[in-house]
């Protein structure tokens, strides 16, 4: 093989993997490029970089999308996911991997049929159970029904991680007298700790993200996350595309940031085969 | 393991007895919060999906609720729309084994023999997986869809969204403009765990690029294509979110899967019980893929 055309097959497989990042991207590009037009330049072209750098849509878009509480209501129903998720997925995670209930097998099949469940199962009693438990509207209610919707998937990959741990250093925990508690905060944690990053940042965007439970559930402007509230501008702003590709750039952003800086974690998790489409 | 050394033992003595109960006790506390919590959200309320598919709820509370046997399933199924959202969900079906698997492959596979620029493609082909549908929806309804301001106005095209025949694969293109990266991921993971001896001895015999991808790549990665097919079969049964929130299953019903049907018959008419009859054959078919893949997935745990 002559370098010649292996430089040439490498030029041909950067092209063909650029021409699909491209692909992926150029809507983020229409996006970031329009967010700053005025609506009659975005109407002369969507193509075109923006004559001037204004943010007036950058306010109107935070204002009308209702943002501020979009934020808070997100963090707040997200965080709830996380920690139920954490605790939950490592501490079941831990006594399926050392098949430590007689009953492993049948939970572990139980999981797995839980995790490929469609939301119409469930989602219709549940609504009408938390209407009746004025529990409608309440971000971190959301938040838990999130947290048993990803419990399966967690507590598989949270079961990978506690089998990489050694037999030995539990069993040395307990002849020094550790507690089942202090076991966990003082050697298991720490050791599973990449685990509980990956889970944690995986089951923290599913949440952030989610769209059907959360509008169902979340439907008053008060109690809504950010997407939801970004959504409720397609009524008024249908319109003014300046203003809905702002929005859509202040949504974008923060989540493109937090997956570059955490990217290991999200692709080693995925890449284990066992996440939600 | 704790059992073994019990048992073994011929003088069990009461008091390591009662340990042993203890810590079994412990276990099942450990693992109860997760099950628990499954339990009440999914199992239960699934339970309830099935009793109620044969009423006339409303859904506004659960008094007054008068059984109706098997009418419910017999309008279903007697309803052409149904008969559409059925044929669309086999069409995404159809689609989404296709294209993206196809893609997230081809992607895969070029970036084995890739050095440093490999992460950057990772990131920028998962970035829209990232995303929330929200966005990624409303991003392509108001600036590559919308016929007055976006792309396909200024290309002087007609809004796909709007089209009777075109609603569905425009709404289908999105989500898997969205997924593909993923796929690519997952099929990147499993190849690389190809032993590379079995790829050399390849080369060594004189396989070209195609051959060594089809006769040792492909058969390595075997159970991950398997498992990723039944993910795509059973994620088909269940669309909603992209529909939704691009046609709503319009123009006049042209686009409708089963799951957006379900929903507007819950949110859109109050005929919760309809709804829950829908939901629960959505379930059957996705438990179909669902049983294939717990046994699939099973047998590759027990691999590892």
């Amino acid at each position: 093989m002559t370098t010649n055309s292996s430089f040439g097959k490498s030029a041909m497989a950067h092209l063909i993997l650029g021409f699909f990042a491209f692909t992926a991207l150029a809507p983020l590009v229409l996006v970031l490029i329009n967010s700053f037009k005025s609506n009659a330049e975005v109407l002369n072209s969507p193509f075109a970089l923006p004559g001037q750098f204004s943010f007036e849509n950058f306010t109107r878009a935070w204002q009308y999308g209702n943002f501020t509480s979009g934020f808070l209501n997100s963090i707040l129903l997200t965080g709830t996911t996380v920690v139920v998720v954490l605790i939950c997925s490592s501490l079941a995670g831990y006594v399926l991997a050392g098949e430590k209930v007689k009953a492993w097998p049948a939970i572990m099949v139980y999981l797995t049929m839980a995790m490929t469940v469609p939301i119409q199962l469930f989602i219709f009693p549940l609504y009408a159970a938390a209407a009746q438990m004025n529990l409608l509207d309440n971000p971190v209610a959301v938040g838990v029904i999130q947290a048993a919707i990803n419990m399966p998937f967690a507590t598989f990959l949270m079961r990978t991680f506690f089998l990489n741990v050694p037999k030995e250093i539990e069993e040395a925990a307990m002849v020094d007298g550790l507690n089942t508690w202090q076991l966990f905060i003082q050697v298991l944690f720490p050791m599973v700790r990449p685990g509980l990053i990956t889970v944690g940042v995986i089951v923290g965007l599913n949440a952030w993200n989610e769209f059907l439970i959360s509008s169902t559930f979340l439907q008053n402007p008060d109690s809504q996350t950010l997407t939801l509230g970004f959504l409720s501008m397609n009524g008024t702003f249908s319109t003014e595309l300046g203003t809905m590709m702002a929005g859509a750039l202040i949504l974008i952003v923060p989540v493109l940031l937090g997956f570059i800086s955490l990217q290991r974690h999200v692709i080693d998790g995925m890449a284990s085969g066992a996440v939600k489409g | 393991m704790s059992t073994t050394t019990v048992t073994a033992a011929p003088v069990v003595r009461p008091g390591r007895r009662r340990a042993k109960r203890d810590r079994t006790l412990t276990n099942y506390l450990l693992i109860a919060p997760a099950l628990l919590l499954s339990v009440i959200v999914v199992v239960i309320p699934g339970i309830m999906t099935a009793v109620l598919s044969f009423t006339d709820w409303s859904g506004a509370s659960f008094d007054n609720i008068n059984f109706r046997g098997a009418q419910n399933f017999v309008e279903i199924f007697a309803d052409p729309i149904f008969a559409t959202s059925l044929k669309n969900n086999l069409i995404w079906l159809a689609l989404f084994l296709t294209l993206p698997v196809i893609i997230g492959l081809a992607t895969a596979w070029l970036l084995l023999r890739r050095g440093r620029m490999r992460t950057v493609y990772q990131v920028i082909f998962l970035m829209p997986y990232v995303l929330a549908p929200v966005v990624n929806a409303m991003v392509w309804l108001s600036i590559i869809y919308n016929p007055n301001g976006g792309v396909v106005g200024a290309l002087g095209l007609p809004g796909p969204l709007s089209s009777l025949s075109g609603a569905l694969y425009a709404a289908a293109a999105v989500d898997m403009w969205h997924y593909w990266g993923f796929l690519t991921i997952v099929y990147f993971g499993a190849l690389r765990q190809t032993p590379m001896e079995h790829v050399e001895a390849a080369t060594v015999d004189g396989a070209n690029a195609w051959q060594i991808f089809t006769n040792v790549y492909l058969p390595s990665i075997r159970s991950t294509l398997m498992l990723m097919f039944v993910m795509i079969v059973i994620f088909s049964f269940l669309a909603f979110d992209y529909i939704w929130l691009l046609t709503q299953g319009g123009p006049a019903h042209s686009s409708e899967v089963m799951g957006t049907y379900a929903y507007a018959f819950a949110f859109g008419s109050f005929q919760f019980g309809k709804a829950a009859a829908v939901g629960l054959i959505m379930s059957a078919f996705g438990l179909v893929a669902s049983i294939v893949y717990t046994v699939m997935s099973r047998r590759q745990l027990s691999q590892r």
